[in-house]
């Protein structure tokens, strides 16, 4: 049934003012043979009821145990707050900002997100969001090669332990425009880049390094370390971070000597439900130097004609409805709501529940890995710290087990024998802040009654 | 304006029932890898967080307030139980992990949306990887470039953009690795054959095209066009981002086009956000499924799948790290169940209704219609050169204006070809009353132009703020909050 509040005498008033019999000769112009007169009559309408009620037949299809599952999507606490507000009409059917008197609230609602996302990653300038992380690396790419002076190649080293679609979306959107990337393998010990294949690039021309911190492992990366190398070598550092994460690790303005250059990431951390892999946002924050070559939207406080302050969208010479062919990216709609709910997340939570959000998760993560690996069939695949995920490596095929395990309500974890078939049946597994003790010893005694069974 | 958040923070405050108490804070990472600052955040209370925010949304303007006719951006009534709906705990709580068989409610939904939307481009292929309509455009020419070179046919390094497209498009055609053609378009609205002619040849990859175009009116030769661009071995894009026009009347794959994308945050009544998120999905004929971005949901024998193998094995890749904006899709796939086929039939007629009724009545006002003669499609244009002219006045100034009367100003200066422009687009879900409303409103606008255009002039007069200096803000970004 479709909005429309039309009632006859209003049809037949605007009919005649258009001086038109009927609607169908409003489409005169359209040739005949092009006319279709309806759609294959593929679904009856439905009222608001009758909707509901599909909707939640669908959804208890969906209904599943405690979820472990981390690799690029995270279970966190969000509070009721954040979609309460972000969720008002006045944000959610508003459009881009581009009447800024009719915008102020959508304007400084993101200003407020550019400061905060600049503090949290330790860089000077932040844009209005991206579509989400993977597509940031690919954006970051080509920023790189219009921000590196120094560099007369388009190569990319990338992380192999960099989220593998992460890797993939890069190559989908740069690699037209010419851009190579090459994978840096990691050390099969730490599961973390090696330093040694990273020097072997040190007489070549490189624009830029791509390092995920805490990488797909949940590893901690040598992050001081790469980076120094990066610039001693003229190659930019873009870091590819967790949001909450780096409460409590290093922010990359503070890696290595002089800090990473451009930091991207996935915000869904920050007040996203995890709602099958989207919308979540992508961020965007650099170094003062490099700010005219972000591509996307970016919010500038200015005044107005009597002098009051207030917001606008800045320098918009940089995209596509200004510079259509030249634009430094083709991004127009970003995901301007998922950062308005971030905001209020981040409002709400202060630096303080951040850090405290990050460190719970790192406990509980560290309190499963000690549960799991006191069965003797289990072990951790990688030496070294981790952030809130894992990897374990098992005696049976990674996916039989998963599904063993979603059997005693467990959402084991991500199955990385796909994307790193070298690894064997290796299982990436994630515990948040949401998890209780008790969570954490339903996955270890199903994974004991699994074991037992399989 | 509001003061930004980081003033009313007082230190040591803090929303109390938010805080994750600590047992220990105790870990397990050597301190050269830790933070050793605190990042600026507010310290603020709960309380304070939703009066702020509450207070913001407050100084915008939506679709839930207020008449907001912005043309090319089809600013329709986003039904609230689409969120309601898509917010159900199963749906928010599944990871983009989660097994096919905790995940086949969702799926079947997807499944079933991609059968519909086959059915109103006219398509065979779909895919809904992208994220936004720019991701759309980039994966469709993306596919084009890539079917070309399948065929070792590596001379297409053009495409064709008429001077009407929207930005993106020759964005897209840039990021696709491709080298933009501009053709102009006539007098009359439709593309210039002439011209096209001599621009295409053994080096064209394609065209893109919108139908209706951003002009507001059919391209009438489409199907001539169709012709000449394959003869000469290229393909059609169709920039299906506003579909609203043709919505039960006519379809893309009937005109010719190979591949198009579109929006779900326009047509499908999904809303904007203030800037996002969209959905962009791709749809195509039969000899470019193979191109089509991955993953792609499917039906095996047992289940519902999401397959990134199969018929797509020369795919132009990944878009997204995971399937798209899968939120905003399970909203557009609400919103079709609720209008049904023949719901859809009746959107594209009452959208074409209230945008042809309000141009007649602009008109009537005395604001110049380029193309009057012509029928218009969801929307159409007035242009305010002769105003400007004679009075001094710009579209800008009449777009500030209109927000003293509570009505969202047009899109302005966009197509660039029009000089003085304002694009309008009432969509189908305003009724004739609301129309007239803005009609007596742009009249008394007509006569302060003529009579005291110093009002226009300064305008908005009734908002919070004045008009706001963009010159200011680049000259001096100021991009993020510092303590003074």
């Amino acid at each position: 049934m479709p909005f429309i509040p039309h009632t006859e005498q209003d049809i037949k008033e605007m009919l005649h003012t258009l001086n038109l019999k009927n609607t169908e000769q409003l489409f005169s112009e359209i040739p005949k043979n092009l006319r279709i007169k309806h759609y294959r009559d593929f679904l009856k309408p439905l009222s608001e009821m009758q909707v509901t009620r599909l909707m939640k037949a669908r959804a208890k299809k969906d209904k599943a145990g405690l979820c472990f599952i981390g690799a690029g999507a995270y279970e966190h606490y969000i509070p009721a707050p954040v979609w309460d507000l972000a969720a008002r009409g006045e944000f959610m059917t508003a459009y881009t900002p581009y009447q800024a008197e009719a915008s102020q609230g959508t304007l400084q609602t993101i200003y407020e997100y550019q400061t905060m996302i600049a503090n949290l990653t330790g860089m000077d300038v932040s844009n209005a969001s991206l579509y989400d992380g993977a597509s940031a690396v690919g954006e970051a790419a080509l920023m790189a090669i219009r921000a590196n002076r120094n560099s007369e190649t388009k190569k990319i080293l990338v992380a192999q332990t960099l989220h593998p679609n992460y890797r993939k979306v890069a190559k989908t959107i740069a690699t037209p425009q010419d851009v190579e990337f090459i994978d840096i393998p990691y050390n099969k010990k730490t599961g973390t880049t090696s330093l040694k294949e990273l020097h072997k690039f040190r007489s070549e021309d490189i624009t830029a390094v791509v390092i995920q911190q805490p990488n797909f492992f949940g590893g901690i990366e040598e992050a001081d370390k790469i980076t120094d190398w990066a610039h001693e070598h003229n190659a930019l550092v873009i870091a590819v971070v967790n949001p909450i994460a780096i409460t409590l690790l290093k922010e990359p303005g503070a890696w290595g000597k002089k800090g990473a250059d451009i930091v991207i990431g996935d915000g869904q951390p920050l007040g996203c439900p995890l709602a099958s892999g989207g919308p979540y946002f992508g961020f965007m924050s650099c170094k003062k130097e490099h700010f005219r070559t972000m591509p996307g939207r970016i919010i500038g406080k200015t005044t107005d004609t009597e002098g009051k302050p207030g917001y606008v969208l800045n320098l918009q010479a940089r995209e596509q409805h200004i510079r259509r062919a030249k634009a430094t990216s083709n991004i127009c709609t970003n995901q301007g709501l998922m950062a308005t709910a971030s905001t209020i997340f981040m409002s709400l939570l202060g630096a303080e529940s951040l850090y405290n959000a990050a460190i719970k998760c790192h406990q509980n993560s560290h309190k499963l890995k000690l549960m799991l690996t006191k069965s003797r069939k289990i072990k951790t695949l990688f030496a070294g710290p981790t952030f809130h995920e894992f990897v374990i490596s098992t005696k049976h095929p990674t996916h039989t087990l998963l599904s063993a395990l979603n059997k005693h309500g467990i959402q084991g974890g991500f199955d990385l024998s796909h994307d790193y078939p070298e690894l064997g049946n290796a299982l990436l597994i994630c515990a948040t802040e949401t998890k209780t003790d008790d969570d954490l010893k339903a996955y270890a005694q199903a994974m004991q009654k699994v074991e037992a069974e399989l | 304006m509001s003061e930004a958040i980081f003033e009313l923070s007082q230190t040591g405050r803090k929303a109390n029932t938010q805080i994750i108490n600590l047992k220990s804070t105790k870990i397990n990472i050597n301190n050269k890898y830790l933070r050793t600052n605190k990042p600026l955040m507010p310290e603020v209370s709960e309380l304070e967080v939703i009066r702020h925010y509450t207070t913001l949304s407050q100084e915008n303007f939506s679709v839930d307030t207020n008449f907001y006719p912005l043309g090319s951006c089809t600013m329709k009534y986003n039904p609230h139980c689409l969120h309601t709906l898509a917010s159900l705990p199963e749906f928010l709580n599944r990871h983009p992990y989660a097994l096919p068989e905790n995940s086949q409610g969702f799926l079947q939904c997807m499944h079933e949306m991609q059968t519909m939307l086959k059915e109103i481009v006219g398509m065979p292929g779909m895919s809904l990887a992208p994220m936004a309509g720019a991701q759309g455009e980039f994966a469709g020419v993306s596919m084009i470039r890539a079917y070309h070179l399948s065929r070792k046919d590596t001379k297409r390094t053009e495409i064709i953009v008429p001077d009407a497209a929207h930005g993106t498009n020759p964005a897209s055609a840039t990021m696709a690795g491709f080298n933009v053609v501009e053709v102009k378009t006539k007098p009359d609205g439709d593309v210039d054959l002439k011209e096209l002619k001599k621009k295409i040849g053994p080096q064209t990859a394609g065209i893109m095209l919108t139908n209706p175009s951003t002009l507001g009116v059919f391209e009438r030769q489409i199907t001539k066009i169709s012709k000449m661009i394959h003869d000469v071995g290229g393909l059609l894009y169709y920039d299906g981002a506003n579909l609203n026009a043709i919505l039960g009347k006519a379809r893309p794959g009937d005109m010719g086009f190979d591949v198009l994308h579109l929006n779900l945050h326009k047509t499908f009544g999904t809303p904007h956000g203030g800037g996002g998120p969209g959905s962009g999905p791709v749809a195509c004929c039969k000899k470019l499924i193979p191109f089509l971005p991955i993953p792609v949901i499917k039906k095996s024998a047992k289940q519902y799948i999401i397959s990134s193998t199969g018929d797509h094995h020369k795919t132009i890749g990944h878009l997204s790290a995971f399937c798209g904006n899968a939120g905003i899709m399970l909203r557009a796939y609400i919103y079709l169940r609720l209008l049904g086929a023949k719901g859809l039939d009746r959107v594209g007629e009452f959208a074409t209704l209230n945008s042809n009724y309000l141009m007649q009545k602009l008109s009537d006002a005395g604001f110049e219609v380029p193309f009057i003669e012509r029928k218009a499609s969801h929307e159409f244009i007035v242009s305010l050169r002769k105003e400007t002219k004679q009075y001094h006045i710009t579209a800008m100034d009449v777009a500030k204006r209109l927000l003293d009367y509570g009505k969202h100003a047009p899109t302005v200066y966009f197509p660039l070809l029009i000089p003085e422009c304002l694009l309008i687009e009432p969509t189908e879900t305003e009724s004739k009353q609301e129309i007239d409303k803005f009609v007596e409103v742009m009249t008394k606008i007509m006569h302060e132009i003529k009579k005291v255009p110093e009002m226009l002039r300064s305008a908005p007069h009734a908002t919070k703020l004045r008009r706001l200096d963009t010159v200011k803000a680049a000259k001096e970004p100021n991009l993020v909050w510092k303590k003074q």
